[in-house]
């Protein structure tokens, strides 16, 4: 009876309060974890850097959360730390994979064809029509892994506000698309710890007076993807007063290449989209920059099924790999895809990753 | 405040005095003098308002007419000139509504062939040229950023012919008619379509994806807007064609009655001449009669003659032209949702009976049940081997079409995204050669409706072609008869 009555008071509450309970463990372990540093793994090449963000605020203690959201999201901290460990270990997920027969054994990876060196299609590329690009090569080293050939891979490209149902509705097995690692998403999804640190940028035209994030954004019309971290960014602070309150954000795109095309157009004054992204857009045309500095921190991560734990410590133990790996690697694809449009790689780089879900 | 009253004092004087002035020379002119002069010898009852007598009703122009006719109608020569009158007028207004009413509908018989019909089609083509258009850009852009020559060649003719088409569509629509508004509207939008696609040939060529989003933003304008406005100016002149039949194939019963009473009049006219004086011909009646009668004649068989036509032209050309123009717009929509499917790899999704399903392929399906439904019908409407025929070439095109679609659907299922390419605009044995087919079946199979329709309008309009002219100058010949008959008779009394 009490069991019963306990499983339905959870169902309630149940995402909320193991919010709660996770971040309020999230910020426990943050504090127990410089001492501890888990599997001693080195983390690749600059990965030493531990981002300042992870002493929390101690507000994780509620135990009976209130629903609202805001609460929620504020006692989510460091988003991109709420991964499992890595592990090598088979499950259902992977078994499920794995069982599929003859031609459809093949990892379903959700993609973009429109991110400029991210992933995309060569339209030059005479005949083939093969997707390539820094997130292409990670999906090859996960089937490669999974399945045992990289190119047991079949891509679905899907729009940025696509992403959460195609995982939720199973269509796709994982995303691997530029997607941020935030925390109304972890209440979606599962993510896997993070491949890449980028963060919003504006984008206009060299000619525009626009300089950056900030005042001279008033009274333009700024394009964003429907879906995006960058919508979602830009609504909050217009709301807070961060952007000032006549900034148009009543164009929004399926995919950020989109907001290029209307900016050309001059439908749009400006763009926001990630940094990463924004720089893949300003290769494509050389009257456009990049104004001010990213004004938010983000970091892209592999997305799953929520329950499907022992695909995330599989992606997470690739990723430990790839990152590590000194000749097919993170470096590598970086050199290849991304070095000539993206300054530094130390800037991309994401710091060491932390695993502090438990479950 | 001082000036107000003054201003209205002196106001009123003149304001009071336009209805005293007026009303009073006013009233007489209309009702007094006009009675005085027509009334004759009732008139003082009705000069004099205070008539202690039981007012005799007011007398009218007419009511003093008939009085006349009455009067003159007591003696012979007075019948005579009246029955003449009356059947000149018959006979004249016989002719003048058969004129009236045919010539209306041979404008209307002649607005179908050479208007409506015509305009119909080229809406139909309009909207197939873009539609053709747009899918020749969108394989080109699945085929690598150098599209083929082949598939430039047909996206140049798409918006070629699209363009002159929009010309004719233009020179025949009235200015003000919601037509010309949307050939204004497509006018405007085709330019930029071409910008679009342009730009995306331009980026291509460079490697760069935003290329893709120039075409999918192309892609989208021509959806959302042209081929809607294309759907709509179809629909358009297809309604106008349907109002033209209306009018053009209406008995005119108005000019058959006429005719009737016409030859009824003449007749008994003769009945009574023969009743009085034992004479059987009276030439002038007699040809007047004749006249009518041919007109009648005339009137009864090039009216049927025409209708039947035109009929025909309907059955045989209009209804299987409009079958096949649908037909011909579900394989283009469908060859379109079978490239989009591939172009955007999944990305657009749709609800179908609680399975989630692409998008683009969902509307393949639909497109490609409404073809066979299409080519169905035509079969059933096509009246000889040379309409079946093409329609049974295009269902077999269709046949193959689905089978090849499955297959590629199931390589793109199976995740051989190039496979399923080659499956549908790769040579031989994709579906563009289906594809293919049906739009040459298709070509073919309007071609020859087109020519049934035009034969047999054609006839129609033919049928009906000096009958105006003809009733006018005989009903005066009839009349002229008429009278020259009646006159005869009268000159008997001098």
């Amino acid at each position: 009876m009490r069991a019963r009555r306990l499983r339905s008071g959870l169902k309630g509450w149940g995402g909320v309060g193991a919010m709660a309970v996770a971040c309020a463990l999230a910020v426990v372990l943050a504090l127990l974890l410089p001492t501890v540093r888990s599997h001693g793994e080195p983390g690749g090449p600059g990965g030493a850097r531990g981002g300042g963000s992870g002493s929390g605020s101690g507000s994780g203690g509620h135990g009976t959360a209130h629903g609202s959201q805001a609460r929620a999201a504020e006692e989510c901290t460091d988003p991109e730390k709420q991964t499992l460990a890595p592990s090598d270990s088979d499950g259902p997920a992977i078994d499920a994979i794995r069982d599929r027969e003859g031609e459809k054994r093949k990892l379903v990876v959700g993609v973009d064809q429109n991110s400029f060196r991210w992933g995309y299609r060569d339209p030059n590329s005479r005949g083939a029509a093969e997707l390539e690009g820094f997130d292409i090569d990670l999906v090859h080293r996960i089937a490669e892994d999974v399945l045992g050939d990289g190119n047991a891979v079949q891509f679905k490209a899907i729009p940025t506000d696509q992403r959460i149902p195609a995982i939720q509705d199973g269509r796709v097995d994982m995303v691997v698309r530029t997607m941020t690692i935030n925390c109304d998403r972890l209440k979606d999804v599962a993510f896997s710890a993070p491949y890449f640190r980028t963060g919003q940028q504006v984008l206009a035209p060299k000619s525009s007076d626009v300089t950056g994030y900030d005042g001279t954004l008033a009274g333009k019309r700024i394009c964003t993807a429907a879906g995006s971290t960058a919508l979602s960014t830009l609504e909050r602070d217009r709301k807070d007063g961060r952007l000032a309150a006549d900034a148009d954000l009543g164009t929004t795109v399926p995919n950020q290449l989109d907001c290029l095309v209307r900016l050309q157009l001059g439908e749009v004054d400006a763009v926001v989209t990630d940094g990463a992204l924004a720089a893949s857009q300003a290769a494509q045309d050389p009257t456009v920059e990049l104004k001010g500095d990213s004004f938010t921190t983000e970091y892209y991560g592999v997305a799953m099924k929520k329950d499907a734990d022992d695909l995330v410590r599989r992606v997470n133990r690739i990723l430990a790999d790839w990152r590590a790996d000194p000749t097919d690697g993170w470096q590598h694809s970086y050199e290849a895809w991304l070095s000539e449009t993206m300054d530094d790689a130390a800037k991309s780089e994401p710091p060491a990753p932390q695993y502090l879900r438990e479950s | 405040m001082t000036q107000s009253p003054k201003g209205g004092g002196s106001a009123t004087p003149p304001g009071a005095a336009v209805p005293t002035l007026s009303a009073v020379p006013a009233v007489p002119p209309q009702s007094g003098p006009a009675e005085r002069q027509h009334a004759g010898p009732g008139a003082p009852s009705a000069a004099t308002p205070p008539s202690p007598a039981p007012a005799q009703p007011r007398r009218t122009a007419f009511a003093e007419g008939v009085d006349r006719l009455r009067a003159a109608a007591v003696t012979e020569p007075g019948r005579l000139r009246i029955i003449g009158a009356l059947l000149a007028a018959l006979v004249v207004a016989f002719g003048t509504v058969t004129a009236w009413q045919m010539y209306e509908r041979s404008l209307a018989a002649d607005d179908v062939l050479t208007r409506s019909q015509p305009l119909t089609s080229e809406a139909a083509g309009i909207y197939s040229s873009l539609a053709d258009a747009n899918t020749a850009a969108s394989s080109g852009f699945l085929a690598g950023g150098q599209e083929t020559e082949a598939s430039r060649e047909r996206y140049e003719k798409g918006v070629r012919d699209a363009a002159e088409g929009l010309v004719t569509a233009a020179a025949n629509s009235d200015a003000d008619s919601p037509s010309a508004a949307t050939i204004t509207e497509l006018n405007r939008l085709l330019p930029e379509y071409k910008g679009l696609v342009e730009r995306a040939r331009t980026y291509n060529r460079q490697g760069f994806p935003v290329g893709g989003a120039y075409l999918r933003y192309a892609n989208e304008k021509m959806q959302q807007d042209m081929l809607p406005a294309a759907e709509d100016l179809y629909q358009t002149e297809n309604k106008r064609l349907g109002a033209d039949y209306a009018d053009a194939k209406p008995y005119p019963w108005a000019a058959l009655a006429l005719g009737v009473l016409a030859l009824a009049g003449l007749g008994w006219a003769q009945y009574r001449t023969y009743r009085r004086t034992n004479r059987v011909l009276n030439h002038g009646l007699v040809a007047a009669t004749a006249a009518a009668t041919v007109v009648l004649l005339w009137l009864v068989v090039g009216h049927s003659v025409a209708r039947s036509g035109l009929s025909d032209s309907y059955d045989h050309g209009v209804r299987s032209l409009n079958v096949l123009h649908d037909a011909r717009i579900a394989a283009l929509k469908a060859r379109g949702n079978e490239n989009l499917t591939l172009v955007a790899r999944g990305a657009e999704t749709t609800k179908s009976g609680g399975e989630t399903v692409d998008a683009y392929d969902f509307e393949f399906g639909k497109n490609m049940d409404a073809l066979g439904e299409g080519l169905k019908q035509a079969a059933e409407y096509a009246d000889d081997d040379k309409g079946g025929q093409p329609v049974a070439a295009a269902r077999g095109n269709m046949e193959e079409w689905r089978k090849r679609h499955a297959s590629a659907r199931a390589q793109d299922e199976s995740g051989n995204y190039q496979q399923a390419l080659d499956l549908v605009i790769g040579g031989k044995g994709a579906t563009g050669e289906c594809f293919d087919g049906v739009e040459d079946s298709l070509a073919a199979a309007l071609d020859h409706e087109e020519r049934e329709f035009e034969q047999a309008a054609g006839d129609g309009l033919d049928a009906m072609g000096h009958l105006p002219q003809g009733a006018g100058v005989l009903s005066g010949l009839g009349a002229a008869g008429a009278l020259l008959g009646i006159g005869r008779r009268l000159s008997e009394y001098r």
